[in-house]
This record gives C-alpha cells, structure tokens and sequence, in this order.
C-alpha cells in the first residue's frame, strides 16, 4: 500500500504527540514508530545561545525534503513518515525539527528516521544563526555532518 | 534570471534576490560566480572564497560546472546547517 507521507516547513511550533498519532492512530499495520525531534540547546561550548534564527529557502525547502522523503519510502518498507522543519526565531528548550517514521518492524523505522535527518542536515537549504548577547554568527557546516550522510550512499 | 542569495551570502551582498542579465559568454554555475564577483565589493566579499558557496538552479543542488542554460531561478547560498 501506498504510505502517508506528511512534509510541513513551518514557523509555529509542532505537538509530537500529535504528530505520532496522526500518522499511526487507529491503522493496524503499523509495528514501529520512530521519532526523533531536534530542539534548540542553551549554549554551544562556553557561550551561551539567546536564539536560534533558521533561514530557509521556501520552495527548494520542500522539494529537497520531499526527494528524500521519497527515498527513504522506495528504500524501506514504511507504512508512513512525516518530516516537520521549523524557520523563523526559536529559543533554547524549543523544538526545531521532527522526523516521525512508521513500519511494521523497527528496523526499517530506525533506519529511515536516521537517513532522514542526515540529509536533512546536509542537504535541505536551512542555515542556522546563533543569537547570542553580544553578536549574531552564522552556523558553520560540520565535517561530521557530511560524513553521516556520505554513508547511505551504496 | 532571477538569483537568489541566503543566510550569510545574502548578509555580505545586502540583497535576497535580483535579476541578472549575465553575457552569453557565461555558461557555468562557475563563470556565474566569477562574473559576480566582478560586480563590486559586497560580491567579491560574498564570493571570496568559491569552494564553500553552494549552488542550485530552479530549486535543485547542481555542481559549479552545471550549465545555466535555460535556469529560471539560480540561488547561491553557504553550506547548509539545518537539522
């Protein structure tokens, strides 16, 4: 059957719970979920983070999401998945992305929800700025990033 | 076409977007770049290191040899960090 997949970039904030129940309530083929779901931290290192100001390049945002939305269900067997990226000024403690993925046994769910955000760090055109009491800097891309992605590719 | 800047190349040329009417000399991502960066300061700023600048043409990742050919839209922008 085909999988109900749900792609939202959005400024509001997002219920989880909701999010989980929407894609599985009252079906019977689904085993597994799997959520992960990205929040703004308190600080990086020593300094401390005020806000988080995400950038996105609306349009592109969705088309890229999408993409490897479809991936991940050509890839795995899901019943559903669901991505939601937040844009716009988020404070430390909110949340900032979720991934919701559901199959019938967890591995597939796992591995989906995990290939999801790798590209979804790597690829979706969002930029993170740190707003912190004296200064506003931009968020350089990690390394380590780069190469959690580079091992799906098969 | 109309290009599109974001997050820190968008701050250092101070604009989201315009339209350009680039020669027909220039044919890639790369000689787009190049010819930019001839357009003043706040470019040569943006584009002063080419290697970090990513690039998609009509809301698609493309590498700096794509043609640009035919591109409706081309937004130049830093590595991503969503997520």
């Amino acid at each position: 059957m085909t999988g109900l997949v749900t792609i939202r970039i959005q400024e509001q904030d997002f219920d989880i719970a909701r999010e989980i129940a929407a894609l599985s309530h009252g079906r019977t083929d689904i085993g597994a979920v799997v959520s992960f779901s990205g929040i703004c931290r308190g600080s990086e290192g020593e300094d401390a983070i005020e806000a988080l100001t995400l950038e996105h390049y609306p349009g592109m945002a969705e088309a890229e999401i999408k993409r490897h939305a479809d991936e991940a269900m050509a890839r795995w067997p899901l019943q559903g998945l669901t991505v939601i990226h937040r844009f716009g000024r988020i404070v430390p403690g909110q949340n900032i992305v979720l991934v919701v993925t559901a199959s019938k046994h967890r591995e597939a769910a796992f591995h989906a929800a995990e290939f999801l955000m790798d590209y979804l760090k790597t690829s979706a055109p969002f930029w993170k700025r740190v707003d912190g009491a004296k200064d506003k800097n931009w968020v350089e891309a990690q390394a380590h990033d780069d190469a959690a992605a580079a091992r799906w590719k098969s | 076409m109309k290009v599109k800047y974001f997050a820190w190349v968008r701050e250092r040329i101070g604009k989201a977007e315009e339209t350009i009417e680039p020669p027909a000399s220039v044919r890639t991502v790369e000689e787009l770049i190049a010819w930019l960066t001839q357009r003043g300061e706040t470019y040569a700023y943006a584009f002063e290191t080419p290697r970090v600048i990513r690039t998609a043409i009509d809301h698609a990742h493309v590498r700096n040899d794509a043609a640009i050919a035919g591109a409706r839209e081309i937004a130049f922008f830093p590595p991503m960090t969503g997520g």
